[in-house]
């Protein structure tokens, strides 16, 4: 059966991205960024996913004002990495296992949530930079090593969906998974965040005690974290932060006691306070 | 309207279906701009381009006048206007700066210095008072 062995959360700020197709990531701004994903390349290595199911937000790019759907499932065979106005990211096609996107398509509607599917989509850095992170660096002619099923997630216009909505939607994608017949190993990503906010003039604030704690209680007190509100969100973390809810669906899908392999924290790369985690499930 | 809690957060504008009605084709203008065809079309005739949206006369002045404050108060939002950022040439970053009043270098000293503090940037009330 397919197994999800860990959760990431990550970050997905475009700079980093940035960084790397202009292999800056040894100048000192970068330095300490790239620093703290050393751990998770290694790590990835030796755990290698066979799937990764990645939970991010679109930045108006597949999806503009016309069209803000709550919950987007990728459902396509592929993925083309996006032109967010510069050119698509030099970074390997995104590829589905499209027979198991299907299986929790259906899966999840039958357990009452109520999916957008995608049979056509572009991917945006808020998908291909976390990629990035945890595969290190990558060309389009290269493989990324895994499949990938994009969940997007509209964090842009409010409200985005609650936390306690996200959390009992990773627990409804677990349930998905784990009733897949292929033995596969499965990591669920859910990125974004942490604090930041990028409009009008609050831009730039930063709140490093808000997401310690919040951390900590996703790691170890779940039914706490999925009790945050929007607004302590908007007010503590800066407009952006509210990506910090996808963290949640990750979270949802894992075991209730998880153990934290990595964390990584550091302020700023740009506008953003970057944080990293890898938790493994209890065998 | 109903009364919204998160409108006494300073310095915020919060995009909600309020501002995404109102600001439906100033955002759609914006987007259009992530195509070079489009950024074309603005090059060589601004007013012809903007006429193809249906933004009101208020949000048309902003554009002109790059009024990225005023942009976002007339429902745009800060994904979408920041494609008008990029078709100035300015970077995500920079224009985190103007919209906050800030030199270049001040906002970029701000961020290295671990970014815009909580304390006193919770409450619209904590603003009024400076
Ligand atoms: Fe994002």
């Amino acid at each position: 059966m397919a197994k999800i062995t860990a959760g990431i959360a990550c970050s997905h700020v475009p700079a980093i991205g940035v960084a790397m197709d202009q292999h800056i990531t040894e100048q000192p701004y970068w330095q300490p960024v790239f620093k703290g994903f050393d751990y998770s390349r290694d790590w990835n290595k030796k755990n290698k996913p066979d799937v990764v199911f990645l939970v991010y937000n679109d930045h108006c790019t597949a999806f503009d004002a016309s069209c803000i759907p709550t919950f987007a499932l990728g459902c396509a065979a592929e993925f083309q990495p996006a032109d967010e106005g510069w050119g698509p990211r030099p970074v390997p096609v995104v590829k589905n296992h499209q027979e198991l996107a299907s299986h929790i398509a259906q899966s999840l509607i039958l357990d009452e949530f109520d999916m957008t599917i995608m049979n056509e989509m572009d991917v945006d850095h808020g998908l291909t930079v976390p990629l990035s992170v945890m595969f290190g660096d990558k060309t389009p002619e290269d493989d990324w090593g895994t499949l990938v099923i994009p969940l997007a997630v509209n964090v842009v216009q409010y409200p985005a969906p609650t936390a306690n909505r996200c959390y009992a939607l990773g627990q409804s994608i677990k349930k998905a998974i784990e009733s897949w017949p292929e033995d596969i190993n499965v990591h669920v990503y859910g990125t974004g965040g942490m604090s930041h906010q990028l409009q009008s003039e609050r831009a730039g604030l930063i709140n490093a005690t808000w997401d310690q704690q919040f951390m900590d209680i996703l790691v170890n007190d779940p039914e706490k974290a999925r009790k945050i509100d929007h607004l302590e969100f908007l007010r503590e973390t800066g407009s952006e932060g509210i990506e910090m809810v996808m963290w949640l669906v990750m979270r949802g899908a894992l075991e209730e006691k998880v153990t934290e392999v990595h964390r990584h924290y550091h302020v700023p790369a740009s506008n953003t306070a970057v944080g990293h985690l890898i938790l493994e499930n209890h065998a | 309207m109903t009364e919204k809690a998160y409108e006494d957060i300073p310095g915020t504008f919060v995009f909600d279906a309020d501002r995404s009605r109102e600001g439906y084709w100033l955002n759609q203008f914006c987007i259009s701009l992530g195509k070079e065809k489009n950024r074309q079309a603005f090059r060589d005739d601004p007013e012809a381009h903007m006429s193809k949206f249906k933004m009101t006369e208020a949000q048309k002045q902003a554009v002109r006048d790059r009024d990225w404050n005023g942009l976002l108060e007339l429902g745009g939002n800060i994904y979408y206007t920041s494609k008008l950022g990029a078709f100035d040439g300015i970077v995500f970053q920079d224009l985190a700066a103007m919209m906050s009043g800030m030199s270049r270098d001040d906002y970029r000293k701000m961020m290295v210095d671990g970014g815009r503090p909580i304390e006193g940037n919770r409450y619209k009330s904590e603003w009024e008072k400076k």
